[in-house]
């Protein structure tokens, strides 16, 4: 207790002489605490994806031996390349396709299981969640197999209904019914848990008062649990867009782009024509066309997070 | 042990000022309750004392030296908070000794403070257990103990009962002074209930508007509020304000409420107002309490008037009786068997003897 | 049904409650049937994998049912597991990953909390940098990424490409911003109370982080961690990029490459080691199941 005493004083004391700096000293520690706390993630935002980001806009003007400076041609003769168009036009369908099932068929497994008892709710969830979990350069490897030309389990079984062979990678149709439908099986998932908690952010008594009005299942699916997921499902829709949009490992796995170039995205073009045929600044040029429509949907996203940041 | 003094304490966020210069005495022992309604600024004072909020203009003195710029760790202060910010990660016995560890108090003596401290508050049973294990009432315990160990110079309070239920509160609330009377700390106590101002404080101190309205005993307060805001403020149900103006009828100065009633003011209220201007508009304070029910033997300064009543509540050791009087709703306070009924004529009675005048633009109490 | 219910009110409440509780059964088989259905669609690959890694080649080639396992064998997890270059797959994948999980934590925890907590210039636009960062994918930036290393291999002499532990310098790249706007949100969450009762107590900033923040925001972290690891484990773009040599490949990119031998594809092998690939994020799953979907919620419905 008399030590306390002491130290008292000595505070005191100290006290009087810091008057009128000290405050400003505190606040000039706080923020420079917080910079430094920042730094890291400051250098490595600016060093490891800002620099490189605008670096391929640089790369995206030299000539393939990257030696003298061409200005848009490489854009120019982009626009000349049928198989730029293809790919644009199979990047647009691939995303958009994909996104639409991954979203329908995410929010009806949602239902589903939110419909039954709660006691089995985590084991189903559990389960569902399972393919997004498993790396996709792995799972992809095993649908792979499932589309095997002369072992695909599945054209084993439809045989047996007289369907078939079909050839899931070997056809410009299927192959991008192929990619599509492993993009969906591997995302659907995210939407599922997404939408589950969502739906369970619902409060019940918005479903009894709808029901005491009289409304039957559709109608409180669409006056009730769409408005109150409005939110949710745009973020997450608009988050799965950019990422099914810049998908490499599937489309890489299943088809190198095949056949004849007809699935390839812009991530799996950019490597073939980058890394594999060394053209770097092509490359760049190619990936730099996926930033327009990363952009749209990302200034949706943050307008949808900052919004719901307010409401908050 | 310390005292604290508030001298011309300004707060301003951006261009409002949360509080306008207050100056505030808080002698060594006593307990401070700072009341006023949301938003006055009680709390913004409350916390520039704990060094939680940068002081725009002023000073604030603990124990006669100026703490302006120390940081709250070397302030010698405790604090409870309203929703008691205890570590969930903690047990009782380590979120009260926190502070003790942090300044590397050796073990025994944070040991022997942490006991005492919990059986001052009876929850030596509770030291091992988490927050969440804990009841309302009895997290509000732990969060008093964490600021008891310390023993600090000040203790400071910020609505530390108002997440709890009305019999808690009340229960806690005698808790709060008996722990006072124990260990005499100065406290400053920040409520917005009046109730618990007048039952807890040596000293109140009303705020409104980022200003200090008055300062007194909670006895001084409610019979000799000095502003219109204080007097309503103060007493439950609250203070009735009649509109009235002064007359002089045949020598006698009279104060007159509606066209048809009129009273001759007691000789001690009539020559404490005479020199005032018969224009003036005024108000009659009137506490419920001072309008009961009129009988057959009336005070001296108490008189009788007919009324029609609105609407009663009966509350058992008494009835509340509600009417307008010119249209101004007007409360009283009569005895359950007075026979006062909703809708029913009833004649009631004034006790001008405790009645306050106030100035109807300035709200000063004359 | 409705003009029962208007006309005779009394047994029609009854037919309805009935009807109810009637419908509520059928919803449920309806239900449990679609659920089923989509479970199987969910988890053929996975069980798939699992049928055909217990089959030896000369199964695989009879071409008999391939959704049963005749003569189950263990001979394809034993061969990848005395396989050294396997091994050495999953060491560079495993040490990766713990690298990058603990640099993750080293950058977001203090920068998600001087975000959360200390006000300062710039701060907001910096938050919302963090968000804009995380959108930006790994296929945007693996070729400028490729040139920004062999540049800073040129003028260092530090050899980066063909390394395992470039990765460590990258993957944070995709780990930092989506771990330091949940750890935000997990901060934000925490009653400003809480610091200014340590703050009170004698805490320095450093100590409310350590002793407050990093125990109460315990789940967050864990979350957080989760996330890391699953990314560095599955990321299969940069490694693709940045590694060749066989001694330097982590798992996925190693099974890819060196189990695909030309048109020789031995599937028992490839299905043994995309399971044994996949084992590590799902026995992670198993166990901390709760803090994985809290991780991967966190993003839309935190901060």
């Amino acid at each position: 207790m008399a030590d306390v005493v002491v130290e008292r004083g000595r505070v005191a004391r100290a006290t009087g002489a810091r008057k009128g700096s000290s405050l400003r000293n505190a606040l000039g520690r706080k923020s420079t605490v917080a910079f430094f706390l920042t730094l890291p993630l400051i250098l490595l935002i600016l060093l490891l994806v800002l620099y490189p980001a605008l670096y391929s806009v640089h790369l995206a003007t030299l000539n393939k031996a990257m030696t003298k400076f061409v200005g848009l041609s490489n854009f120019t003769f982009l626009f000349k390349r049928e198989t730029f168009w293809m790919v644009v036009r199979q990047s647009c369908i691939f995303a958009i396709t994909a996104v639409v099932f991954k979203a329908l068929i995410g929010f009806i497994v949602a239902h589903f299981v939110h419909n039954i008892p709660a006691k089995g709710q985590r084991k189903w969830r559990g389960m569902l969640l399972v393919p997004w979990v498993i790396p996709p350069a792995m799972s992809t490897l095993a649908w792979l197999w499932l589309f095997d030309p002369s072992y695909s389990a599945f054209n084993y079984t439809l045989s047996f209904f007289g369907v078939g062979p079909i050839p899931w990678l070997g056809d410009t149709f299927w192959a991008r019914f192929s990619v599509i439908l492993v993009n969906v099986w591997y995302g659907a998932p995210f939407f599922m848990i997404m939408y589950l908690a969502a739906l369970k952010s619902v409060p019940d008594q918005l479903y009894e008062a709808a029901e005491i009005d009289g409304a039957n299942w559709w109608q409180k699916i669409w006056h009730i649990t769409l408005p109150m997921m409005r939110n949710i499902i745009a973020i997450t829709t608009l988050f799965s867009l950019i990422v099914t949009f810049a998908n490499f490992d599937i489309v890489r796995i299943l088809t190198s782009g095949g056949p004849l170039d007809t699935t390839h995205l812009f991530a799996t073009w950019a490597f073939q024509v980058g890394i594999q045929s060394s053209d770097i600044p092509l490359g760049a040029c190619v990936s730099l066309f996926m930033v327009p429509i990363l952009a749209v949907a990302a200034i949706f996203i943050l307008r949808d997070v900052n919004k719901r940041g307010n409401e908050a | 042990m310390a005292d604290v003094a508030l001298r011309k304490v300004v707060k301003r966020y951006d261009d409002v000022e949360a509080v306008r210069g207050i100056d505030l005495d808080i002698a060594d022992h006593e307990f401070i309750v700072l009341v006023g309604p949301s938003g006055c600024g009680k709390s913004t004072t409350l916390r520039m004392i704990a060094g939680l909020e940068d002081i725009s203009d002023g000073d604030i003195m603990i124990d006669g030296d100026v703490v302006n710029d120390v940081p709250p760790k070397d302030r010698d202060i405790a604090m409870v908070f309203q929703n008691y910010a205890l570590y969930p990660h903690m047990t009782v016995a380590e979120n009260m000794s926190f502070g003790l560890r942090l300044k590397h108090y050796p073990k025994a003596e944070i040991k022997a403070r942490v006991t005492e401290a919990a059986r001052l508050l009876d929850i030596t049973d509770l030291i091992d257990r988490k927050p969440k294990q804990l009841s309302g009432g009895q997290r509000q315990r732990v969060a008093m103990g964490r600021a008891i160990v310390r023993n600090p110079k000040v203790f400071l309070f910020d609505e530390p009962l108002s997440n709890l239920d009305a019999k808690l509160r009340v229960q806690m609330r005698i808790e709060i002074k008996k722990v006072h009377q124990k260990v005499r700390t100065t406290t400053v106590y920040v409520t917005h209930d009046q109730v618990e101002a007048m039952t807890l404080a040596d000293r109140v101190v009303v705020m409104n508007k980022g200003r200090i309205e008055q300062i007194g005993t909670p006895n001084e307060l409610y019979h000799k509020p000095a502003t219109r805001f204080v007097a309503g403020f103060i007493g439950s149900p609250a203070m009735n304000f009649l509109p009235c103006r002064l007359e002089d009828v045949g020598g006698t100065l009279q104060i007159r409420l509606t066209d048809r009633i009129a009273f001759a003011l007691p000789p001690a209220r009539a020559a404490r107002y005479n020199a005032l201007p018969r224009t003036d508009k005024l108000l009659l304070g009137l506490r419920p309490e001072h309008l009961t029910e009129s009988h057959a033997h009336l005070e001296p300064g108490v008189e009788s008037f007919d009324t029609v009543l609105d609407v009663t509540e009966p509350m058992g050791m008494e009835t509340l009786v509600y009417f307008g009087l010119d249209g101004t709703p007007v409360c009283g306070r009569v005895n359950p068997n007075a026979g006062a009924k909703d809708g029913a004529p009833m004649r009631l009675a004034m006790d001008l003897n405790n009645m306050h005048l106030l100035n109807e633009a300035t709200g000063v109490v004359l | 049904m409705s003009t029962l219910a208007i006309d005779k009110a009394g047994p029609s409440r009854k037919v309805k409650y009935g009807s109810m509780s009637r419908d509520r059964t059928w919803a449920l088989r309806w239900s449990y049937f679609f659920l089923v259905l989509f479970a199987i669609f969910f988890l053929t690959p996975p069980v798939y994998m699992l049928i055909t890694s217990l089959k030896s080649s000369a199964e695989i080639s009879a071409a008999t049912n391939p959704w049963w396992v005749f003569h189950p064998t263990l001979s394809n997890y034993v061969e990848l597991l005395s396989s050294n270059q396997f091994l050495r797959f999953f060491w560079n994948s495993s040490i990766i990953s713990i690298i990058v999980v603990i640099v993750t934590m080293m950058i977001s925890i203090p920068a998600a909390f001087a975000l959360a907590r200390m006000k300062f210039w710039g701060s907001a636009t910096l938050a919302t940098g963090v968000f804009l960062t995380y959108l930006i994918p790994d296929s945007l930036l693996f070729i400028p990424l490729f040139k920004v290393l062999g540049g800073v291999q040129e003028l260092t002499g530090i050899t980066l490409l063909n390394r395992w532990y470039v990765l460590v310098f990258i993957y944070p790249t995709l780990t930092v911003p989506f771990c330091t706007w949940i750890m935000i949100g997990y901060f934000a969450s925490i009653p400003k109370e809480l610091d200014e009762a340590a703050l009170i107590d004698g805490a320095s900033w450093l100590q409310t982080l350590t002793r407050i923040f990093i125990p109460v925001a315990l789940p967050g972290l864990i979350a957080a961690t989760i996330f890391a690891f699953t990314v560095s484990w599955a990321q299969f773009l940069y490694p693709l990029v940045f590694t060749t040599s066989v001694d330097q490949l982590v798992l996925p990119v190693g099974i890819t490459t060196t189990l695909i031998k030309g048109d020789v594809f031995n599937w028992g092998q490839i299905m043994t080691g995309a399971l044994l690939g996949a084992a590590p994020p799902l026995v992670i799953y198993a166990f901390l199941m709760d803090y994985y979907i809290a991780g991967l919620t966190a993003g839309a419905t935190k901060g």
